[in-house]
């Protein structure tokens, strides 16, 4: 399986896809691989992100209004998968764009396209009972989101029902960059070690080389997400696989 | 997704109306969410919280609010007699402090200080803030810039009682982006906030729990018609947003399979999507999806973007529906139509110049309803009205679409 972080910490790259277009980013995706991301979450837009912040809520609206759709989003999966065989592949949603596929006929897509895992933000261990059904008969990895306020006892059914790698939210609150990563996210992962030997990534304001050190002494990988969408946001297309590539190539110091 | 197949089984959830409802938040909320679940149980089993909340319905709201027979109406219209349930008296002007003040009390006793809302036609910030009057508590308000510059009277009523409004610009500024921005709030301060939905949306317990509070409008209008008609209304008509009104009112009659009952969405200004709100229409209308924590039907592209809605009304404008109005749908124990913009403008001017009551343009949507329906039922059939809320908050609207101010002129 794609997912494995060799390096430590490893990193794990969040792109909106469609954001500014698809070509650009499939390069963008390529850059970051060569440049020693770990596993991509392509982001499908979705039109009312109520859990991200500003920079991802924008890159999803402009995604959006470029009629960016899930197909289009399996489609460069796919193609990365063929050009990059070793990286691994996550595909990240809000979960109406896959229930209006049908989640059978969307695991079956996703699993064709080449993906490793999915993570849907806002679906929760209790209702999952179809989706993991399906993710088991496809051999994909459902990747569940763990926060700092869930109590040990949903700690313990989010590490049971996860594969590939556990996703532990550094902080309460919606995607976006702060100053330092939060006492939170240690004590966190500690407390999912205990019920998991996956990895555990963490994710939600991480945005440089110290919070990624910072990561490294508690976690597996840590996850960048709105750093990259922003600063994808304020690059021109044609420069912004070459500044991805950099920034992530600086990431691990 | 076929939704009865949904649920893990191994864990199992509650909250759900049929195949629809139950909670599809990010797992940051979950602790918040199941901590509401088991606090508002208790409460729910407490008969001082219920002593509470209905003296404070009493005495402060002005509950029971009356059954009224629309004489001059029914007679114009020639069929039905035609009731209306006046929410539109209780105070703040709307059905919508019945759940404010029960979600507020609820608040108040898990030690909750800082309150924050949404709202569409502002009907339910204003009852919110009212509620933070009353108790003491912190309030934040977020609210569509397109509703607040329709609804600016409710925006400066908010701020009066102490409320600080949040304008939020994104998508179509109206209610669906309001609830995403609280819950953006909450998920950031969910340790010391309390979230007090409007309507019966949201992830459980919140259809549950706003049905409930709203339960007393069917509770006193059974009674109140069996004492006037002797027997129970042929139909009611409740316009439908979210469905918290509607529901409030159906509730009660949903054993009298004889009552028909009978939704009202906004039928905006056309039939495409992205012209009106009508999540229940046929074609053009809304599919099964999950929005804001629920799964219900939600107007929706092909590819499962959320569509802009329309409709005169903020109240109604709204993609998606409470979840167990989806269940009373499929079911068809409940039936629901719509009811463009300009109908509902002109019942609001029927409405005032026959029995003297100005509606909210929410509720003319359900008074079109009746005026369309009446005529064609029996003198011997009552129709009630779930009349939700009062127009004061509209005249602007009503002033532009209803061009009062070259009236006005020439009465001069």
């Amino acid at each position: 399986m794609p997912i494995n972080f060799a390096k430590k910490p490893g990193i794990v790259a969040y792109l909106t896809a469609g954001d500014p277009d698809l070509e650009t980013t499939k390069a963008i995706a390529l850059a970051a691989i060569d440049n020693g991301a770990d596993v991509i979450e392509l982001g499908v837009p979705f039109s009312d992100p109520l859990a991200d912040g500003p920079v991802i809520q924008r890159a999803s609206e402009r995604a959006v209004a470029k009629g960016t759709r899930l197909t289009d989003v399996l489609a460069v999966a796919k193609e990365l998968r063929a050009e990059r065989p070793e990286c691994g592949l996550v595909i990240f949603s809000y979960l109406n764009p896959v229930v209006r596929m049908g989640m059978e006929k969307f695991c079956a897509a996703a699993a064709e396209a080449g993906a490793d895992g999915v993570l849907l933000t806002d679906m929760i261990v209790e209702e999952a009972g179809e989706y993991l059904e399906s993710m088991r008969t496809h051999g994909l990895a459902p990747i569940f989101l763990a926060a700092p306020t869930s109590p040990d006892a949903r700690l313990k059914a989010i590490a049971e029902s996860s594969k590939g790698f556990v996703y532990a939210i550094s902080r309460v609150g919606v995607t976006g960059t702060q100053q330092q990563v939060a006492g939170d996210a240690s004590e966190l992962v500690a407390r999912l070690r205990r019920f998991t030997e996956l990895p555990i990534a963490v994710g939600f304001g991480i945005s440089n080389a110290a919070h990624v050190k910072a990561v490294g002494e508690f976690a597996d990988a840590a996850i960048i997400g709105s750093a990259l969408v922003a600063l994808i946001e304020k690059t021109s297309p044609e420069q912004a696989a070459t500044a991805v590539g950099e920034f992530i190539a600086g990431l691990r110091g | 997704m076929s939704a009865a197949t949904m649920v893990n089984p191994a864990i199992g959830v509650a909250g759900r109306f049929g195949a629809y409802g139950g909670r599809y938040v990010p797992e940051t909320l979950m602790a918040a969410l199941e901590e509401l679940e088991a606090a508002y149980a208790e409460a729910e089993a407490d008969p001082a919280f219920h002593a509470e909340l209905d003296g404070l319905l009493h005495h402060y709201c002005g509950r029971p609010t009356p059954l009224y027979f629309a004489k001059r109406l029914s007679e114009q219209l020639g069929g039905a007699k035609i009731y209306l349930k006046r929410e539109d008296l209780l105070h703040t002007g709307a059905h919508k402090i019945n759940n404010a003040l029960g979600q507020g009390l609820l608040a108040r006793r898990m030690g909750k200080q800082r309150i924050i809302a949404e709202t569409g036609a502002g009907q339910h910030g204003v009852a919110t803030a009212t509620v933070c009057a009353l108790l003491g508590l912190e309030c934040v308000i977020y609210m569509g810039d397109e509703d607040m510059r329709r609804q600016e009277l409710n925006v400066y009523r908010m701020r009066l009682l102490g409320a600080d409004v949040r304008g939020v610009s994104a998508g179509s500024a109206t209610l669906k982006d309001a609830i995403s921005e609280a819950m953006r709030d909450w998920v950031t301060n969910v340790r010391s906030t309390y979230y007090i939905l409007g309507s019966a949306l949201g992830a459980h317990p919140y259809p549950t729990m706003v049905r409930n509070f709203h339960r007393v409008i069917g509770i006193e209008a059974r009674q109140q018609v069996l004492e006037m008609e002797g027997k129970l209304p042929t139909a009611i008509v409740a316009c439908v947003g979210g469905g918290s009104n509607a529901i409030g009112a159906f509730y009660e009659f949903l054993p009298d399979a004889n009552v028909q009952l009978i939704g009202v969405e906004a039928g905006g200004r056309g039939t495409a999507l992205g012209e009106h709100a009508a999540r229940f229409q046929t074609a053009g209308g809304g599919v099964p999806g999950v929005l804001q924590g629920t799964y219900s039907y939600v107007l929706q592209n092909d590819a499962g973007q959320v569509s802009l809605t329309h409709s005169v009304s903020a109240g109604l404008d709204y993609a998606s529906v409470g979840p167990e109005h989806a269940m009373l749908h499929d079911s068809g124990r409940a039936t629901y139509v719509s009811c463009n913009d300009a109908d509902a403008l002109a019942a609001t001017v029927t409405l005032a110049r026959t029995e003297g009551i100005l509606p909210a343009l929410e509720s003319a949507h359900a008074v079109a309803e009746a005026i369309r329906l009446a005529p064609t039922m029996l003198k011997t059939d009552v129709l009630m009205v779930n009349l939700s809320g009062r127009g004061d908050k509209d005249m602007g609207i009503l002033a532009r679409e209803l061009n009062l101010q070259g009236a006005l002129a020439h009465a001069d």
